[in-house]
């Protein structure tokens, strides 16, 4: 017996692959460039820094929470990590190492106050936004800390088998992320908590320490990709992800991740980043104004949203 | 006398489903015609083709002796139509005014709202119930038998002239409802007539005119009170005859499991002891708000304990978190289940899973299969109906999402289960079955404890009964030591003499 495709459904259920295809299509007709596999390596690239940290703020609004300070845990654990190789001639191993656990450090602070301090993650995290720029600077007197060795500087600039070093990186995380929220425990409560977090408590779970476990994630990451931007730029900054967390939100939101909690995908979450970075590329080989790409990304974001709704409203 | 409302041929489908099937139903004035059937016989689709919500795929609706073509909730609104959802509809930190006028609130010359004129309308609205609402006082502070109340009064405001209540005593209890009855008995002599439904056979039974009851979408009978016996209802609910209504079994006292000494919560509850056992169900009964709940609360260490101990299997142990407490082999279905025990947006397989996923679990990776094989065995036999386990919770019917909890716990095996009125909500044939699994995890050595609000089930059901007066426990008996009337003067503290 054939069934009959409905076609309107899976227009409405894949929204937003849709839209990505139907954009890479027009760019593809419009730009020459923009389908040679050399932009297209660009556009996976220039993703990456901020897909990376899309990943682990997935977890993060999956719980129904936000972290805003993702750029500020950036830039920190970025100088600490160029800080430790230029001043102290530490190994990039250590000096990596170390920057993740500053990141992993900030988001469990974050992540305390707001199962144990009982403050919402909003608040939080905008005063982390604020120490975390604070420290930065207190650590580099506001200069930059640049010139590293090629080893460093290969992990943003290198290749394996002809695939940027920072786009393995990206993929690597979102597998593991997808395991992670797949067949772990960790990521079977981080949607349940989402979706019902009194429920879960009830259950004899304890919600604190996973609530906890998710901001300490997104600082992991948010360190993550502070190695490949440090090493990208050769040099450190106290400027460094400055604003980042609009385009993580907007990347996990446009995904299809519910910023109430409980409901998304971290292949949505990898689609959202690429379209943003497809956007963003696309604009430039046109020849659009930086000014009205701004605009151009807003309603993208409201737009993705509305497409959501839309399917919500189907049910 | 003539019908004021008259439902005929009412007909409704959702895809894969029909609702209604031709369904008569019709209200006289001043009359309270009851409706009744097992969860998903169709009395909410009625209810919500009544309120305008859905639109009847065919079939008439007669108001007055005129036909209604348009049925949106505004028009029924306007038509004097006035419902009472189960789930009451109020905005807790606006008062009580403010909530019977949302979007009517009166106005002065420059816009903003005339307090004064708002308080004393209210003040009208609320005179004839002769009750302590104030109009300022904030909804949240009112307990649930009152909020009812106030969902009355803002249905009358606007000129309700039929009033829909479904399950309005669910959440009350005692003299709440003997409240509520009394209010009821004073609309109608007013001429307001009411579609009343419930569960509660004993109520539909002491209050109706006229019942009429659905089953699988259609009208089994209408008949005029007394002219039906319970067991005659059963039987057209269920479609078959209901062996029994409370399953019996020969318990055995096994050892004692769970010994709560001296429990102490200011406020909450004051040096409760009692001791459950293997093999048996311990019933604790109660006034709503006389601290049932909050004491299983804080035995489960989901409210922090002032003074006392707990021992399970002899020993004494320590519960801070709910963690502590399920870990050491205690586990609690909470009262509300969509707040409390549910993840909506999740399907069945997940919230059943819910319990158990620290016990399967290799090198932190889940193992599915095995979660599969424990969660479906324990979801078939529980008989949910539902196209498939990966079912969102949100569609499914209140009995079957209360099912849905019940498995939960059931597949993690625990020493004590403590269900905090675990039929709520839940029609006749299913509760049969809860009762049998409750009786079956007594059998398999656990200790059962149940909260409930329906005296004759606890009496039946249980092998001890506790009663709690506000906050204490003020009698415990064997089943069948006492009766209804003198558990009733035991919850409503008219018995002095407190036993140990």
């Amino acid at each position: 017996m054939a069934t009959k495709i409905d076609y309107k459904q899976i227009i409405k259920n894949n929204g937003v692959i849709i839209a990505f295809l139907i954009i890479c299509i027009a760019l593809a007709i419009m730009s020459p460039v923009f389908f040679t596999l050399n932009n297209i390596m660009n556009i996976f690239r220039q993703t990456s820094i901020y897909g990376i940290i899309a990943v682990g703020m997935t977890f993060v609004i999956l719980t129904g929470g936000i972290d805003l300070s993702v750029g500020s845990i950036l830039a920190f654990s970025g100088v600490i990590c160029a800080g430790l190789m230029k001043r102290h001639d530490a190994p990039i191993f250590l000096a990596a190492l170390a920057a993740i656990g500053v990141g992993a450090g900030m988001g469990l602070v974050n992540g305390l106050l707001i199962t144990l301090g009982k403050i919402a993650p909003f608040v939080v995290t905008l005063g982390m936004v604020t120490i975390g720029r604070g420290l930065t600077l207190i650590y580099t007197n506001g200069y930059p800390i640049s010139g590293f060795s090629s080893e460093f500087r290969k992990l943003g600039g290198g290749y394996v088998a002809g695939i940027p070093i920072p786009v393995i990186i990206f993929l690597i995380t979102v597998i593991i992320a997808w395991f992670i929220l797949n067949h772990t425990r960790l990521g079977r409560y981080t949607y349940a908590i989402g979706g019902n977090e009194e429920t879960v408590k009830l259950s004899g779970i304890n919600v604190n320490f996973f609530k906890t476990a998710v901001y300490v994630i997104v600082g992991i990451t948010s360190a993550l990709s502070s190695l490949i931007l440090s090493s990208r730029l050769n040099s450190a900054e106290a400027v460094a992800g400055q604003g980042y967390e609009l385009d993580v939100i907007a990347a996990v939101v446009i995904g299809g991740t519910s910023l109430t909690g409980g409901r998304g995908s971290i292949l949505g979450t990898l689609i959202g980043a690429l379209l943003i970075g497809v956007i963003n590329n696309g604009m430039n080989l046109l020849g659009i104004s930086p000014y009205f790409q701004q605009v151009v990304k807003g309603a993208l974001i409201i737009g993705a949203v509305i497409l959501d709704r839309l399917r919500d409203d189907t049910k | 006398m003539e019908s004021l409302l008259k439902m005929s041929g009412i007909s409704k489908s959702f895809p894969g489903v029909r609702a209604l099937k031709d369904v008569d139903f019709d209200l006289k004035k001043g009359e309270l015609h009851a409706l009744v059937g097992e969860n998903g016989a169709g009395k909410s689709t009625l209810i919500k083709i009544l309120s305008g919500l859905y639109k009847a795929d065919e079939g008439t609706l007669v108001l007055r002796g005129e036909e209604l073509k348009t049925t949106g909730l505004r028009e029924m609104i306007g038509h004097g139509i006035g419902i009472i959802y189960q789930e009451l509809n109020l905005i807790p930190y606006l008062s009580v005014a403010e909530n019977i006028f949302l979007g009517r609130e009166p106005r002065t010359k420059l816009g903003t709202i005339d307090w004064p004129k708002l308080y004393k309308m209210t003040q009208a609205v609320l005179d004839p119930f002769q009750l302590n609402i104030k109009p300022r006082q904030k909804v949240a502070s009112l307990g649930a038998a009152y909020q009812q109340i106030v969902e009355i009064a803002k249905a009358l405001s606007l000129n309700a002239e039929i009033l829909v209540m479904d399950e309005p005593t669910a959440a009350l209890a005692g003299f709440e409802v003997e409240r509520l009855f009394e209010i009821i008995g004073r609309l109608k002599k007013e001429g307001v007539s009411i579609i009343y439904i419930s569960h509660r056979l004993d109520e539909v039974h002491h209050l109706a005119d006229r019942i009429t009851i659905l089953r699988d979408g259609e009208k089994v009978v209408t008949k005029a009170r007394g002219e039906m016996t319970n067991d005659e209802m059963i039987k057209h609910m269920v479609g078959r005859v209901l062996e029994e209504q409370y399953p019996q079994y020969d318990s055995v006292r096994g050892e004692p499991v769970l010994e709560v000494k001296g429990l102490t919560k200011a406020g909450v509850c004051e040096d409760v002891s009692f001791t459950a056992y293997a093999g048996e169900i311990l019933g604790f009964v109660g006034l709503v708000g006389a601290g049932r709940t909050e004491i299983m609360q804080t035995i489960y260490g989901y409210l922090k304990k002032d003074q006392g101990e707990i021992f399970l299997h002899g020993k004494p142990i320590k519960i801070k978190n709910c963690r502590d407490a399920v870990t050491q082999g205690v586990g609690l279905l909470p009262e509300e289940r969509k707040q409390q025990g549910l993840v909506l947006g999740m399907n069945i397989f997940d919230n059943a899973a819910l319990t158990v996923l620290d016990l399967y679990s290799k090198f932190g990776v889940l193992q599915k299969r095995k979660i599969a094989h424990e969660v479906n065995t324990m979801v078939e036999s529980m008989n949910i109906r539902t196209p498939s386990i990966r079912q969102l919770v949100m569609n499914l019917s209140g009995g079957n999402q209360q099912k849905v909890v019940l498995a939960k716990w059931f597949v993690r095996q625990c020493d004590v289960y403590i269900f905090d009125e675990p039929t709520r909500g839940i029609d006749v044939g299913a509760k049969v079955e809860i009762y049998r699994l409750m009786q079956n995890l007594a059998k398999r050595g656990a200790a059962v404890i149940m909260i409930s609000s329906e005296l004759p089930e606890v009496m039946n059901i249980s092998d001890q009964v506790a009663v709690v007066f506000e906050g204490k426990l003020v009698k415990k008996f064997k089943k069948g030591e006492l009766n209804e009337e003198e558990v009733m003067q035991y919850s409503l503290g008219l018995h002095e003499g407190r036993e140990a």
